[in-house]
């Protein structure tokens, strides 16, 4: 075979090879979905963060708006510190209250945002100073056994 | 009488014994050798880049047919079966994280590795040991002409560069076709197929990985290939029996190494 075809599609096999590498980024991966370039952090401290993870979205009225960058413990408080990345574009005014939420019954958690009514808008390493922790379905549970068993008692009392 | 002929016995067995380990170890050590030989001599291949572009034409080009083909159809069949089963939770709208996951962290490098393994790794065993067995090395060492420099180390590095090339269009051939399946065939909703696998699949942390997983494999598979046919016996059945064990021992390779890199890639995020 002809050297120039031998090149051609050796040229047509790379490009296509890296063509693939470009659409498993781009098309099924997230890196063009979103960037950290223009970000500001914020914090929250939650007492308890359930099952919260690092990359988490931040969601406002459902809409991604940012991603959870860190999360760690405060030796102080006995809280946990999350830190989140909020995209620029999106601004919050400062008593913005946070809350983890899940999505669906078995989801993934995520930081859900809903917005407040200060003037003042939050601004890069602002502290969110309202939040609300994790569900956890064992404390739920027991909330629920125990409040049936007082209704229990009381009926037995009122006989 | 009886007894000495029983210690003889023993004394053969444990010699072949012996002798087997020892040459296995020896052989390990040549390959590395070998290896380490091949990096030191491949300036030739870069230099003379002409000789390097006409073998990833024989390992990539010519193995395009059959990655592609297979990758779209691993890709349909795990659209096919993962809706069967996400569909009794409610949740088919997830076909697309499992079929891009699947693909990109697993089935891509290692079902692309194993068809370059025998497609490709094969042929370059039969080409050397031939080359050998025909004293086409020999002549060329005659010549003062580096056999590992003109002919393996072109041959290794047309491998390197071919694999990870063909394990990407692999996962993407096969996200074609889970969503061929999925979202054409059975009618999961297009939009969440797509910005579900988005906000699931990281590029870091999943096709990159999957990347260096298909760039270690393309280094063992032609490595083994290159010394499977440079170490064969020069004769027919010497090189009927190095293609062979070329195609075998890539496998395992490919295989216990996938096992590795993954323990060592993806258990650290759920150990944070």
């Amino acid at each position: 075979m002809k050297r120039a075809t031998i090149d051609i599609w050796v040229g047509i096999f790379v490009a296509a090879g890296f063509a693939g590498l470009l659409f498993l980024a781009l098309k099924v991966g997230n890196l063009a979905s979103f960037s950290t370039a223009q970000a500001y952090q914020v914090q929250a401290k939650f007492a308890n963060i359930g099952g919260l993870k690092v990359r988490a979205p931040i969601k406002s009225a459902g809409v991604v708006v940012g991603r959870v960058s860190s999360v760690m413990f405060d030796n102080e408080s006995y809280e946990a510190i999350v830190t989140f990345n909020v995209d620029a574009q999106y601004k919050f005014p400062r008593d913005t209250s946070a809350k983890i939420l899940t999505s669906g019954l078995l989801g993934e958690q995520y930081v859900g945002l809903e917005a407040g009514g200060d003037g003042v808008m939050l601004k890069q390493g602002d502290r969110l100073r309202l939040t609300q922790s994790a569900v956890v379905l064992e404390n739920l549970i027991s909330q629920f056994l125990f409040n049936k068993a007082a209704e229990g008692k009381e009926g037995k009392d009122g006989k | 009488m009886a007894e000495r002929t029983l210690l003889a016995g023993l004394r053969q067995w444990l010699e072949s014994l012996g002798h087997m380990a020892s040459s296995k170890i020896w052989r390990l050590g040549f390959a590395a050798r070998f290896f380490v030989y091949i990096l030191l001599h491949s300036g030739t291949a870069f230099r003379r880049f002409g000789l390097t572009i006409r073998e990833i034409y024989f390992a990539g080009v010519l193995s395009l047919i059959i990655i592609l083909v297979s990758g779209l159809f691993v890709g349909m069949v795990l659209g096919l079966q993962g809706y069967d089963t996400l569909q009794r939770y409610g949740s088919s709208e997830a076909l697309g994280i499992l079929v891009a996951l699947s693909l990109v962290r697993e089935l891509g490098p290692v079902v692309a590795g194993l068809l370059f393994a025998s497609r490709a790794g094969s042929a370059i065993t039969a080409e050397i040991g031939l080359m050998k067995a025909t004293e086409q090395i020999a002549a060329m060492e005659m010549m003062a002409v580096d056999p590992i420099a003109r002919v393996v180390a072109p041959r290794f590095w047309a491998g390197v560069i071919s694999m990870p090339l063909l394990a990407a269009l692999f996962s993407a051939m096969g996200i074609f076709g889970g969503y061929l399946v999925g979202v054409q065939l059975i009618g999961v909703d297009e939009g969440a197929f797509w910005s579900q696998m988005q906000s699931s699949v990281d590029v870091r942390e999943d096709i990159m990985n999957g990347v260096i997983k298909s760039v270690v494999f393309g280094v063992a598979v032609t490595w083994i290939a290159v010394f499977e046919g440079y170490d064969a016996p020069p004769t027919a059945e010497g090189v009927s029996g190095a293609t062979t064990r070329t195609v075998v021992t890539s496998s395992l390779a490919i295989l216990a190494l996938d096992f590795v890199l993954t323990a060592l890639m993806f258990t650290g995020g759920n150990a944070r």
